[in-house]
């Protein structure tokens, strides 16, 4: 482990502003539509001081908490893939003129700080590193990486799990333990707020560095900071049974759980949406009404609509419980097989922001207990 | 050469779709560059006989004679592209699909003998064959333009037939019905608004129809655990697309539920 320091909230206040000096856009979590969202943070005061976030299965309120806590929630729907992998980028774009086909000059990739990123979202970044690494060379994952090499990281541990959290499950958290510039720890410590912060980074240390005005913190401070996330590790609010998983699912292609999904699943991509792993898009070409103007765009797509799937004139898989089992199975099986992980990374977001409330752990586990893989019915093929 | 002829016919509707055609404002100088705008009475007094090689239809059909007019229109239109929710789905007008049209004709004007009236109000595909369907109420003016920027350019439009949900994520818009139980459509309506209400704390209204695979009932499940009972689920499923098959099956059912519990 690297130096710790501590310091009050002006601390967190000053770090906002080191990196905005450096040129970071800083983005972090703050309040809008009654959710908290990643936006760019000016400072200190930009943070939901006081806010928690309940979350259940479908359901999601914004409380406050009767305390100054900085980072006293969890995920929201937003994730950092919105920066890194935006809904809507322009590849390129040109015009046909008389000296022939000129493109657009692209925009300079942005420099962001992340500012509040939590251990499961860390390994999110790290999930979407391999995906991106692997597929770089494809025209429609460009991007990603001019955006990716210039962002800071700032991580907070969690010492409160929410009620869909599991990433002790996905061995993700409750604590970063690499992929960070600098990470955070928030606690109350003899009524006070305390943040234990360290560089994970020599980019980090020297941010860290250059701020100045920071304490070493006591031995007691640091066995408050251990004993949270310990006590946080205890306290998932779900858990996923990962043990002999991706056998599992690539065994049950054909379990009737996945009509009875079916059944509930609304197919309205929510789910893919929050992801901070899926990754997958679809390429638009548009051209002006006079022909002389083409624009190439890149936008988030999903599994769970019909375009998705569509080839030679019809949609692959047209039930819902085909576009259901595509993603869990991609997500916790087939995803090993390409990148070697599993795609998810336990923050809950499918879980919350379903309108419906279908549970990825609950589903797992349901076809874990009607597992077919013994039966004829469980051989192989597509339902 | 001579630019394809462009036609714009109007049925039973409120105007509003047409006049998002000229609501494209700069955008129109472009469109009168690859199509000659040949009859268009909204925006034109000059109108230029048929055949037409493209011809936007708003509005659905709710008089025997516009019953027998489409069919004259259809004749002489090469592709036919029906926009807006009235054309598409039978509009608001089509509430009176479950009234008495003789008592409400009875009631609103004093000679009703005057007056030829279907019991209906009905999307165009249910009277022609139809090429393309632009959703919406109204339809969205930049949809419109890649209409017809297809047709010149000899493809399929570009028009997703998702959920609202994925045009909500897409800018950033936290779920209404999740993040604070309001209710809203928009897990079964198709996108092109942008996701407009949601991005106003305000639930889907339905403008744009019911989605590529929509499943009404368990929304309305969900809208029941928010506390809309029967009626209210009625109400909401028979708004501007009432009469599209699978808003028109929910609102009925609920309405039987509804009667049943005496709500």
């Amino acid at each position: 482990m690297s130096e710790m320091y501590v310091s009050g909230q002006s601390g967190v206040g000053r770090l906002i502003q080191a990196l905005a000096e450096r040129g970071h856009r800083v983005i972090g979590p703050i309040v809008r539509n009654e959710a908290l969202v990643y936006d760019e943070i000016k400072g200190v005061e930009d943070l939901p001081k006081g806010w928690t976030d309940l979350q259940e299965p479908g359901r999601y309120r914004l409380e406050q908490r009767g305390d100054e806590k900085l980072f006293g929630f969890v995920v929201g729907p937003t994730s950092w893939k919105q920066y890194l992998n935006p809904p809507e980028t322009v590849l390129w774009s040109g015009v046909i003129s008389p000296e022939g086909f000129v493109t657009d000059p692209a925009p300079e990739p942005p420099k962001y700080a992340f500012f509040g990123v939590r251990p499961c979202e860390v390994a999110a970044l790290g999930v979407l590193d391999k995906v991106y690494s692997t597929s770089n060379g494809l025209p429609s994952m460009a991007g990603y990486t001019a955006i990716r090499e210039q962002a800071f990281i700032v991580a907070v541990n969690c010492v409160e799990p929410g009620g869909n959290c599991f990433c002790v499950s996905m061995d993700t958290g409750p604590t970063a333990e690499a992929g960070y510039d600098i990470a955070i720890t928030e606690i109350v410590h003899n009524g006070n707020m305390r943040y234990l912060i360290e560089a994970g980074t020599p980019a980090g240390a020297e941010v860290l560095g250059d701020m100045g005005n920071l304490e070493e913190p006591s031995e007691a401070e640091i066995e408050a900071r251990d004993f949270f996330l310990t006590e946080a590790a205890a306290n998932m609010g779900k858990t996923l049974e990962v043990d002999d998983l991706p056998e599992l699912l690539k065994g049950n292609a054909r379990n009737p759980r996945w009509e009875s999904i079916a059944d509930r699943c609304l197919a309205c991509a929510n789910c893919t949406m929050v992801c901070p792993t899926c990754f997958c898009n679809t390429v638009d070409d548009n051209l002006s009404l006079d022909g002389t103007h083409a624009t190439r765009t890149r936008k988030w797509d999903s599994c769970f609509t019909l375009g998705f799937s569509y080839m030679h004139g019809l949609p692959m898989r047209e039930g819902v419980g085909a576009r259901y089992r595509q993603w869990i199975t991609h997500k916790l099986a087939t995803w090993v097989d390409q990148f070697d992980e599993m795609g998810c990374v336990g923050c809950g977001r499918c879980i919350t922001w379903c309108p419906v409330g279908i549970d990825i752990t609950h589903e797992a586990g349901a076809i874990r207990r009607a597992d077919l893989r013994d039966t004829p019915i469980g051989i192989g093929g597509f339902a | 050469m001579a630019l394809p002829k462009l036609a714009v016919y109007k049925f039973a509707s409120c105007d509003g779709c047409q006049l998002s055609i000229l609501d494209v404002e700069d955008l129109l100088l472009d469109i009168a560059s690859v199509v000659h705008i040949a009859n268009f009475p909204e925006a034109s007094r000059e109108v230029v006989e048929g055949p037409y090689d493209l011809t936007l239809v708003e509005g659905s059909i709710t008089t025997p004679h516009d019953a027998e007019r489409i069919h004259e229109i259809r004749r002489q239109s090469k592709y036919l592209v029906t926009i807006g929710a009235c054309a598409t789905a039978g509009g608001i007008q089509a509430l009176k699909n479950w009234k008495d049209t003789d008592l409400f004709m009875r009631t609103v004007y004093a000679h009703p003998e005057y007056l030829e009236t279907l019991e209906t109000s009905t999307p165009i595909k249910n009277h022609v064959e139809v090429n393309f369907e632009l959703r919406g109420c109204p339809v969205d003016k930049m949809a419109l333009v890649e209409v017809v920027a297809a047709f010149v350019q000899g493809r399929r439009p570009n028009i997703p037939e998702y959920s609202v949900c994925v045009e909500c994520k897409r800018r950033g818009t936290p779920c209404v019905m999740v993040g604070h139980g309001t209710p809203c459509l928009g897990p079964v309506t198709q996108a092109g608004c942008g996701a407009l209400c949601p991005s106003y704390n305000r639930g889907c209204y339905g403008c744009f129809g019911p989605m590529e695979s929509p499943n009404t009932e368990m929304l309305a499940a969900a809208w029941q655990r928010l506390g809309v009972n029967h009626r209210g689920l009625v109400d909401a499923f028979r708004g501007f697309n009432a009469y599209a098959e699978p808003f028109r099956i929910t609102s009925d059912h609920h309405e039987a539920l509804a009667v049943a519990k005496g709500e």
